[in-house]
């Protein structure tokens, strides 16, 4: 079992690549570059296989047992080190190892994360031959590679906390690669701090279970979940799961989180596709999938999940339908396949949903390496309108695009027809009517999808050519290492889907089966508890098949052949100035579509505050103003005023002592002395004879009083 | 005819003091008021002599003092007119009124 007990060396192989652009990087050779990093990473797919290969022999012989291994403790010493009161006051450790974990779900993530991964880096080779800061881009291509293999293979909260913001930093760095360019850098700015918001509602998730169980380890937590001993419903897990599912929002591009998705276009083409399509925004999907033990013992978590799921599909596809620049278009379409893996999600069907991941990671990968090469081949002309009848000339591209739009699409016989068919089965088989109208939503969707794929293709392959002549002159078929990676892709985005035929088409659904012990016990669970509503996974439901599935099956691609219809009908003969059917119907929506349902800028007058609402500024920006006013004018008023009222208090004094201290009771006494003065000098006159006549009246006085008195 | 009393001496004697006191109070010259003053003197001596006799020798023993009193008295007040006649060649009391405010 050589490989799988050193699993743990399939994240350090690219970080050992990283590490060594970082350090001395800008001194090698293209080639070497080269042959460090991708080899790096071919080396971790081939342990990757290996090691999963050896697993389904440990599983088989450990009764469906994960695979765990720890290789040291991060966090905590088991010795009061970081203790910390858990629900019920009770004193626990805290504690989180660098352990990793191998069981059926994070081996599909690790194969197809290195699978495709490895066809990434190698199709870089092709795509960014010519481009400066090669080394950096494959040094950050690997660092990323480093993150979300630990974001996989984590057996804890924490480390799969690390990954996730290694990946958020990666994805931060690679869209801004270009980073000379304004766009590029705001676009890596916002993709960044969405993803913080996430970020935070993950983080205040995984305190509420480290409360709650004592413990952030999944093999820990899982057992404590499924003990029955906490009830369906309990306020504190559907709180965890709701902001869990707040940090795979943002991680994963839902409504409202989405909106750094479109943008991160910016950035590189293969980053696009390894990022933005296959793996990054697959976390959320991941760690939700991880946490179904939790989600099940919550359900108003799950019906939040599958109705976020449900809207950010129909949303998201209503914008790619109006949408002209080829890499937008794929943007919005992962966004809104996303929403139909966590609708699968929510709805209970944890497989479904997985192997909607995988089959997407390989078409929509695709998708997004035939566009670098469709706009390798016209010169970085990325808008639709200035393609066209680009069939005959780039036929590899051509085919392998085609092959992922009809997986897309949902065609028969083609990946994404199986996976797309089992999320719409098991949403309309739930019990309680409510699960319809998700139905119905992903039944638009699937539509739309179809549409606005083939929309694409007719627009970009097919047509009279619109482009300017110097850019047709030079139209060319990428190179080997462009397009071998695309024809392998289209060759998994055939062939993934019949790992999971289901078994109303005859299939035994082997994916479903590999996932068993990952989701199976939810089954269990909720059977016994007597609830057979939200379960988890219906691998004991059937055996025998439901012709409603059938009829639903045929909808659903009646669906995609009547958006095909529609799409070949409007755009095939598509020539310099032609028109879209939507703004022939209603032109103001098509704006509204075009602009994107003005989202960002509802959110540029709410919460960035960028814009102003009539003169008054919200949000961040608006918080920050009104900060500043408040220190301008209250504070500083205050300063000021106290200055004045001290030098107004002087003025006062001044006056007082002047006039009333020195006037009135200093001066003034002398005045009244003087004035006073006046009528009493009057008696003095200087007559002796007078003074003797007041001296015989006041005897004279006297003597009439003694003889009165006697 | 009814007998010289008590009060008839005491009559004369106010006379005399009060046109003494009168002489005091109007009088222009000096000297003049200084006479007026020994009026005054004799008068309150008549007094003191009538009640000695109702009431003992004291009234007129007292009665030599007053005598002796004004003489020394009348020397001191010429004394004063002198020197000040000196100063001011005048004996007419209104004329001095150097402490007139």
């Amino acid at each position: 079992m050589f490989f799988l007990d050193h699993i743990w060396l399939i994240p350090l192989y690219p970080a050992v690549g990283a590490a060594c652009m970082f350090l001395f990087g800008r001194k090698l050779s293209k080639a070497a570059v080269s042959s460090v990093c991708v080899g790096v990473v071919v080396l971790a797919f081939v342990w990757a296989c290996a090691g999963v290969w050896q697993y389904t022999d440990y599983s088989a012989a450990n009764a469906g047992k994960p695979f765990e291994k720890v290789l040291f403790t991060w966090l905590g010493t088991g010795d009061n080190g970081l203790s910390y009161l858990m629900r019920g006051g009770v004193p626990t450790q805290f504690h989180a190892d660098a352990g990793f974990l191998l069981d059926p779900l994070s081996s599909i993530w690790l194969l197809f994360v290195t699978g495709v991964g490895m066809l990434i880096h190698i199709y870089s080779i092709g795509y960014m031959g010519h481009e400066g800061g090669y080394y950096r881009f494959f040094g950050y291509l690997n660092l990323f590679m480093f993150s979300m293999l630990t974001l996989i293979l984590g057996n804890n909260y924490a480390l799969m906390f690390v990954g996730w913001e290694g990946v958020g930093l990666c994805s931060y760095l690679l869209i801004g690669f270009y980073f000379l360019r304004h766009s590029a850098s705001t676009a890596a700015n916002k993709a960044f701090i969405v993803n913080r918001i996430g970020d935070a509602g993950f983080i205040l998730g995984m305190f509420t279970i480290a409360w709650y169980f004592g413990s952030m380890q999944y093999t820990h937590i899982n057992l404590l979940a499924r003990s029955g001993q906490f009830l369906i419903g309990d306020p504190v897990i559907t709180t965890a799961c709701l902001l869990l599912f707040v940090g795979a929002c943002g991680k994963s591009a839902q409504f409202p989180l989405y909106v750094w998705l479109p943008d991160a276009m910016e950035g590189p083409t293969p980053v696009s596709a390894l990022i933005h399509a296959a793996t990054m925004v697959t976390a959320g999907v991941y760690m939700v999938a991880r946490s179904n033990a939790l989600f099940v013992l919550a359900p108003n978590a799950m019906k939040t999940v599958a109705i976020i799921g449900a809207l950010t599909a129909i949303f998201a596809a209503t914008i790619g339908l109006a949408q002209n620049d080829i890499k937008r278009v794929l943007a919005y379409s992962t966004v809104s396949q996303l929403g139909y893996m966590f609708l699968a999600l929510g709805v209970g069907a944890f497989a479904a949903g997985v192997f909607h991941v995988f089959t997407h990671a390989f078409f929509k990968a695709l998708l997004f390496l035939g566009a670098g090469s469709v706009i390798h081949a016209m010169s970085g002309q990325q808008e639709m309108q200035h393609m066209g009848a680009l069939h005959g000339k780039i036929k590899t591209t051509f085919g392998t695009m085609l092959i992922a739009t009809l997986a897309i699409a949902g065609i028969p016989g083609f990946a994404g027809f199986f996976s797309k068919d089992a999320i719409l089965w098991e949403a309309w088989s739930r019990e309680g009517g409510a699960y319809r109208y998700l139905w119905y939503i992903a039944f638009l969707t699937a539509l739309m999808t179809s549409f606005y794929m083939f929309r694409l293709i007719y627009l970009t392959f097919f047509g009279k050519p619109r482009m300017s002549h110097e850019v047709e002159h030079h139209i060319h078929e990428s190179p080997k290492s462009m397009t071998v990676p695309l024809v392998i892709l289209a060759i998994c985005s055939v062939g993934a889907g019949y790992l999971g035929m289901p078994h109303s088409l005859g299939g035994s659904n082997r994916f479903e089966k590999f996932l068993e012990p990952v989701f199976a016990k939810e089954a269990n669970v909720m059977i016994e508890e007597g609830r057979g509503a939200q379960v988890a996974l219906g691998e004991a439901q059937v055996e025998h098949t439901d012709p409603l599935e059938y009829a639903l099956m045929f909808a659903s691609v009646g669906a995609a052949v009547v958006g095909w219809w529609l799409a070949q009908r409007a755009y095939k003969k598509a020539d310099r100035g032609y028109k879209e059917p939507i703004n022939e119907i209603s032109p103001r929506f098509y704006k509204t579509l075009f602009r994107k349902w003005y989202v960002d800028e509802i959110y540029d007058w709410i919460f960035t505050g960028r814009k102003q609402v009539g003169g008054v500024r919200l949000g961040i920006m608006g918080l920050g103003e009104a900060a500043w006013k408040f220190d301008a004018d209250v504070i500083d008023g205050t300063v000021n005023g106290a200055g004045w009222t001290t030098r107004m208090t002087g003025n006062l004094s001044v006056l007082w002592d002047k006039w009333i201290i020195d006037g009135l009771l200093v001066n003034g006494v002398a005045i009244v002395t003087r004035l006073a003065s006046y009528p009493v000098r009057l008696v003095q006159w200087g007559l002796v004879q007078w003074y003797a006549l007041v001296m015989v009246g006041g005897l004279v006085c006297f003597v009439v009083y003694y003889v009165v008195k006697w | 005819m009814a007998q010289i009393a008590t009060l008839h001496y005491l009559v004369v004697a106010a006379a005399l003091f009060i046109i003494g006191t009168i002489g005091v109070l109007t009088r222009r010259n000096v000297v003049i008021i200084l006479m007026s003053i020994e009026l005054i003197l004799n008068a309150v001596n008549l007094n003191l002599v009538a009640f000695s006799r109702l009431w003992g020798l004291q009234g007129q023993v007292f009665a030599i003092f007053v005598i002796t009193d004004a003489a020394a008295e009348a020397a001191v007040g010429l004394g004063i007119i002198i020197a000040f006649f000196r100063n001011k060649e005048t004996v007419n009391v209104d004329e001095v009124d150097l402490l007139k405010w």
